[in-house]
């Protein structure tokens, strides 16, 4: 089992931006205990789909050559819970993106009301700097093909995305 | 080039958002490791944001020179060599290494670096 925080993308501007979508339900056993009785989606998950939807956007701007290491939270938010029904959607773009890391900024939607707020700042690191590999490649491109991304991405001049031939 | 308060105001902004830390800490004088907790993922940040700032190209390891800390030719020990120490100068011309000299521990070089190297760091890209 892989650990999932987002379902799919809806937009994807290579090297740009993303907006994918959660869907938050009471079948997920988390929140059972989460608290009995008053689910809600911990925050922590929130930013792991944030980090989800981001890294793959930085990933792909890379071509997957390096591997894309969450390096830092900054300035996150929150203004109300996710709850059982709700449907998010992140919104991630690329501030900055250099061989070394990448600065993204990551909006948490619910309907037409900001969920929540983040800065992550990503390092890329090389084979050997301590990460293990993170994915085999075809179980990495049976997400993305999961994740519809080469269905819905475009490049930055309106072209549909290739689909790696890994 | 800006008025060096100019200057410190954007480096003081920069470190505010990238280390989470108050406007008030962020004095001269305080080590950006010791007094305001950065790490070494932080510098990366930092370096991010003042490009950015000041829009200036800041290569990697010229604000922290990782690469001679951790080089065997010329860290002993534990410590900084002669040839360390004048690399690290040759390298840092913005920072005040007189008090890192005199323990030139590795691990002491973290407390070296304050606000005003960054600072001073910043003047000298500008006037490049």
């Amino acid at each position: 089992m892989r650990w999932f925080w987002i379902d799919r993308f809806e937009e994807f501007v290579r090297g740009r931006s993303a907006v994918a979508v959660k869907n938050v339900s009471l079948a997920e056993e988390h929140l059972h205990d989460h608290f009995p009785g008053a689910a809600l989606m911990p925050n922590s998950l929130v930013v792991e789909g944030m980090a989800q939807t981001a890294g793959l956007l930085v990933a792909d701007a890379i071509e997957y050559n390096r591997r894309v290491v969450l390096a830092k939270v900054a300035a996150a938010e929150f203004h109300f819970d996710a709850v059982p029904g709700d449907c998010l959607r992140y919104r991630a773009e690329i501030l900055d993106l250099k061989p070394a890391g990448s600065l993204t900024r990551v909006s948490s939607h619910i309907g037409d009301r900001i969920q929540g707020e983040a800065e992550l700042f990503f390092a890329h690191l090389e084979p050997g700097e301590g990460v293990p590999r993170l994915f085999e490649p075809d179980e990495l491109l049976r997400w993305l093909d999961q994740m519809h991304i080469y269905d819905i991405g475009r490049d930055q001049a309106g072209q549909p995305l290739a689909r790696p031939d890994w | 080039m800006p008025p060096r308060d100019e200057i410190f105001e954007k480096v003081r902004n920069a470190l505010v958002d990238a280390l989470g830390v108050d406007e008030d800490d962020v004095k001269p004088d305080a080590t950006m490791v010791g007094d305001l907790g950065a790490e070494s993922i932080d510098f990366l940040d930092i370096v991010f944001r003042l490009e950015k700032a000041f829009g200036i190209k800041i290569p990697r390891g010229e604000l922290f020179p990782e690469d001679v800390l951790s080089s065997s030719e010329f860290v002993n020990n534990g410590k900084v060599n002669a040839a360390g120490i004048a690399a690290l100068k040759s390298r840092m011309p913005f920072a005040d290494l007189a008090k890192f000299e005199a323990n030139p521990s590795v691990q002491n070089f973290a407390n070296t670096l304050t606000v005003e190297d960054m600072v001073r760091y910043v003047q000298s890209k500008l006037a490049a």
